[in-house]
């Protein structure tokens, strides 16, 4: 166990992997997770009645990567979908260029989805581990530089189980112990999803215990703290519980799990937003940032459904809805900018899509 | 494993744990642990001549007691060996009153010493969890508020080994569990002896793990971090190490080394001093408290020799040097009260005792 004469990285290794992630998180930043598989954009697509295609997919994610460069101001890093990596706009040119000429860093799901924990109440792990390495230093040539790994943790009877925990703990680890090995900053998910009737007590009773194996699987498997970033729910109430809580208590709930569990080497924390409407996800940010706790770490968002809700609906699959759909896409960043500094001031005025809650159940993408 | 519906404290115990460990690390103040064992006395008094007797133990202690109202800007708490939170001074006023009436929190050394590890090259455990919760009961109604633990790992070829740093950090979980049931705030102590040639890094290394393990095992037995404190080794060369190091480079590896593996809700990390002469160990702390890198916690002193060395000097077992052995003390506190704020200019004398080393090999008290 003793020897430091096996470094896992080379300060040089290091030094990249810290700026990458700092510059994702810097100034108020956040992430666009834009890496809905097929199968999610199906979801999001049949809500407004356009057929899941890949030209429809294409088409969405170029309205959105095009909106005016001001965009790199509220967004550091989008997150891809391997599809959409290769995609180009109709130009011809990559999105990954174009993003990466707004300054903005690129990012790859590298997950594979979900495998059932045989003797557990529906519990999962996580697969995606098998030719990682490769497929990290192919995508790494092609321009990203870092990776997502969503791990899924749920409460309910017996669940989440010490199985589960320290299971999906140990393959973040691995993953993200792969990634710095290939220069890709790993985003590190842990997601405690909102199904349920518990209240916010025990969320962040559950936060705090997914968090703490989190942090020593990482530690366990000489994964370089300063070059992840953390991708975790909010601690809220259960989507079935009864009692409804203020951004306050949703903020004070997050951030004493967080401190109790979160080194201070870590540079960025991007919440997801796991179903909040997109406006919850703002003012929930926000209330976070607000915290009077110590706040070592940079609090952001990592936000799909929260970011695109509004986008998808001006869309319609309209060609000639861009402008209204980048309106709202560009809205819902700065917003989430200001959130993300806590100065965010509620206006209002929100349409339908931004209110209306994005919760499924049970959601896997 | 799941429900928080076994919380361990209740709101107004974590709010009186809390509240204490804020007292001792207030800014500018930190800990004199006075809790030599007697068999430790032994050592000190035999080094400056004086007979190991309860008698000369009590004279000793009063030299320190008495100091006047200039240590409590800079002394939060002080660290009684059993014996002595019973003993009185010469007008027999109990030390403890003493302390507490300079508004000095009072705190108990509650280990029985280290035992070995069978099966191991030489390590140890600690003991003294049998009748711990009796225990701390009784010392809270006589006037402690917190406690102290230390646990013993150390540095060569093959240790620490898993064993010895998963059993020391569960020790001293348990340890802090049952200190809060009784309204004690744990001082948790997993020492890194500096004996052997190791350099910086390998010290670095080892104490990123061995943290990493105690605040897993603090998760795991359910312990409120916000209501102890820590009590680590600088990260230092091994004292054969052939490489000198500057006081920045000691800060610097200690702070990165914390900030991987202490979360932000701990108020406190009070350093020993571990053999440090008395102006080593303020130039480190100070260094520790001017370093470049976000620190969410106090970095303060926990100094048992490196308080008392130029005192121990002085006084020599004479009555009639008590009032300058007491100036001493005073003097040594008011300098770490600075370190602990990034003040101190440094003494510039090469004083005698307060630059010759206080390392005593394989140290253990």
């Amino acid at each position: 166990t003793m020897a430091h004469r096996f470094p896992a990285l080379t300060p040089e290794q290091k030094k990249e992997l810290s700026e990458i992630a700092q510059r994702i998180v810097a100034n108020g930043k956040g992430i666009l997770a834009a890496d809905e598989s097929v199968g999610t954009m199906g979801n999001r697509l049949q809500r407004i009645k356009v057929e899941n295609t890949e030209e429809n997919r294409r088409q969405f994610r170029e309205i959105l990567f095009t909106v005016d460069d001001s965009i790199n101001q509220s967004i550091g890093g989008v997150i891809l979908f391997h599809e959409t990596l290769y995609q180009k706009d109709s130009q011809g040119k990559l999105f990954r260029t174009i993003l990466k000429e707004k300054g903005i860093v690129v990012g790859i799901k590298l997950d594979q989805g979900g495998a059932p924990l045989a003797g557990t109440n529906g519990e999962t792990t996580i697969q995606g581990l098998d030719g990682l390495a490769e497929r990290c230093a192919q995508y790494k040539k092609d321009g990203v530089d870092f990776g997502k790994w969503r791990a899924v943790l749920r409460i309910a009877d017996q669940c989440p189980s010490n199985l589960a925990i320290q299971e999906n703990a140990n393959a973040l680890a691995r993953y993200a112990s792969i990634c710095q090995q290939n220069g890709l900053v790993p985003i590190v998910e842990p997601e405690v999803i909102p199904d349920g009737d518990h209240d916010l007590e025990h969320c962040q009773y559950v936060t705090e215990k997914v968090l703490a194996a989190v942090y020593k699987a990482l530690n366990d498997h000489h994964v370089y703290l300063e070059g992840t970033l953390l991708k975790p729910n909010m601690v809220t109430g259960g989507h079935a519980c009864a009692k409804k809580y203020t951004p306050e208590q949703v903020a004070m709930a997050t951030v004493t799990a967080l401190h109790r569990t979160v080194p201070a080497a870590v540079p960025g924390i991007c919440f997801l937003s796991g179903g909040m409407s997109e406006e919850d996800a703002t003012l929930n940010l926000n209330a976070i940032n607000l915290s009077p706790l110590p706040k070592p770490w940079k609090l952001s968002f990592s936000y799909g459904r929260a970011l695109q809700a509004s986008a998808l609906a001006a869309w319609s699959g309209k060609a000639a809805n861009k402008k209204a759909t980048q309106e709202a896409f560009m809205k819902r960043a700065l917003a989430n900018r200001q959130a993300a500094k806590g100065q965010y001031v509620h206006t209002g005025s929100s349409g339908a899509a931004s209110t209306q809650s994005l919760f499924t159940a049970c959601y896997t993408y | 494993t799941m429900p928080n519906s076994y919380p361990a404290l209740s709101p107004e115990q974590k709010k009186e744990l809390s509240d204490i460990a804020l007292r001792i690390v207030a800014p500018g103040k930190g800990i004199l642990a006075a809790d030599e064992s007697v068999g430790s006395m032994a050592k000190r008094l035999s080094q400056i001549g004086v007979e190991n007797t309860e008698e000369n133990r009590r004279l000793y202690r009063q030299v320190l007691f008495s100091a006047d109202d200039r240590v409590k800007k800079c002394i939060g708490g002080v660290i009684f060996f059993h014996e002595t939170l019973y003993q009185k001074d010469d007008n027999g006023i109990p030390f403890v009153r003493t302390i507490q009436d300079k508004g000095i929190v009072v705190g108990i050394k509650v280990d029985k010493g280290v035992v070995p590890l069978a099966g191991t090259d030489g390590e140890t455990t600690t003991q003294g969890l049998d009748g711990l919760s009796e225990r701390c009961a009784q010392y809270k109604k006589d006037g402690a508020d917190f406690a102290k633990w230390r646990c013993v790992l150390k540095i060569t070829e093959r240790t620490p080994s898993a064993l010895a740093i998963l059993e020391n950090a569960n020790v001293l979980a348990r340890y802090a569990s049952i200190c809060q049931q009784n309204g004690i705030v744990p001082i948790v102590e997993p020492e890194i002896l500096p004996d052997g040639d190791h350099d910086l890094k390998r010290c670095q290394y080892v104490t990123e793990k061995v943290l990493a393990a105690v605040y897993k095992a603090l998760s795991d037995h359910h312990v409120y971090l916000e209501g102890t404190l820590l009590k680590p080794n600088m990260v230092t060369p091994g004292h054969a190490c052939p490489i000198k190091y500057t006081p920045e480079e000691i800060a610097m590896a200690t702070v990165t080394a914390l900030r991987r593996t202490v979360p932000p809700a701990v108020p406190g990390v009070t350093f020993l001093s571990g053999g440090q002469s008395e102006e080593e160990a303020s130039l480190n702390l100070n260094a520790i408290n001017r370093c470049p890198l976000p620190r969410p916690w106090a970095l303060t002193f926990s100094y048992g020799r490196a308080l008392q060395a130029s005192a121990l000097n002085a006084w020599r077992g004479q009555q009639d040097n008590a009032g300058a052995a007491t100036e001493e003390f005073i003097k040594r506190a008011e300098v770490n009260g600075l370190a602990a704020q990034g003040k101190y200019e440094g003494s510039g004398e090469d004083g005698g005792a307060a630059a010759q080393s206080l390392y005593i090999a394989n140290h253990a008290y």
